[in-house]
């Protein structure tokens, strides 16, 4: 008989690779989950992802309306990719993600750092991708701690109780 | 559903141990379900069960956010008093069902 332990998680490492809307929030609401649960959190951004701890961008991502089969119309109708081409429909359909995402609660990314920091979440950003586009601290939220190397991100994931999440 | 003993009195709780009854807490209730998490409720702790008790009797959807909005406590705030679970562990000493929030 082998005998089944459970092992609680203690700890999760998110990276977050892509800068549309769903992609960034989907690594703020696991980090922000897993601080209010007691769980340690360090997200990890990098490539595109930089956007969401970017200073300059950080506020203006936009979701994909092009080639994007889960976008509907309002009502359900599915949403034609021609439209999606047309100058102004992707910021529109952006602002009306975020409209949504605030009616319930769900921060800008700015103030959704702050919460994740608040609760001891920590925020690094990857070396190889701020190089590759010129960013510094300078350019980033007061939030990200560092810039790390990928080597520097698996030392830290060490520990009975953690997972590394690529969203 | 289970019965527990607290602040002398028998109360119905969830497997969680959640009061089933909001109208069953007192602030001896919330203390003691506070010592079980090692935590010693203060005068800022129950102004924040207060806050909750009025916004679930409301209706409303409770997040962190909301609470860090409420002039009581800003979310780090929150985080110290509440260690390990700023909404789980408030809602429970409050009295008021588990939030089905994520954020």
């Amino acid at each position: 008989m082998t005998e089944v332990k459970e092992t609680p998680l203690k700890k999760v490492m998110i990276i977050v690779a892509k800068a549309s809307i769903e992609d960034v929030y989907a690594g703020l609401i696991m980090a922000n989950g897993a601080v209010m649960e007691g769980i340690e959190a360090k997200l990890f951004f990098t490539f595109f992802g930089l956007d969401a701890i970017t200073k300059k961008q950080m506020n203006k991502l936009h979701t994909g309306v092009v080639g994007n089969p889960g976008m509907r119309m309002p009502g359900g109708l599915p949403f034609p990719t021609l439209l999606g081409v047309i100058p102004g429909v992707e910021a529109g359909v952006s602002a009306m993600m975020k409209k949504q995402m605030d009616d319930l609660d769900v921060p800008p990314v700015d103030e959704f750092l702050d919460m994740i920091a608040a609760g001891g979440g920590e925020v690094y950003a990857c070396k190889m991708a701020a190089d590759m586009f010129k960013l510094t601290m300078d350019d980033f939220s007061e939030h990200v701690k560092a810039i790390i190397t990928v080597g520097d991100l698996y030392a830290m994931s060490g520990g009975e109780g953690s997972q590394i999440i690529f969203t | 559903m289970a019965e527990k003993t607290l602040a002398g009195k028998t109360v119905e709780v969830t497997e969680e141990g959640y009061l089933v009854n909001p109208e069953d807490w007192s602030q001896e209730i919330a203390a003691d379900l506070a010592k079980e998490n090692g935590i010693e409720l203060t005068d800022k702790h129950y102004e924040v069960l207060e806050y909750l008790r009025k916004e679930s009797a409301a209706g409303s959807a409770l997040s962190i956010r909301k609470v860090g909005k409420s002039g009581i406590t800003d979310i780090k705030g929150l985080y110290q008093l509440f260690p390990g679970g700023p909404l789980k562990y408030s809602s429970k000493f409050a009295g008021i069902p588990k939030p089905a929030s994520c954020v």
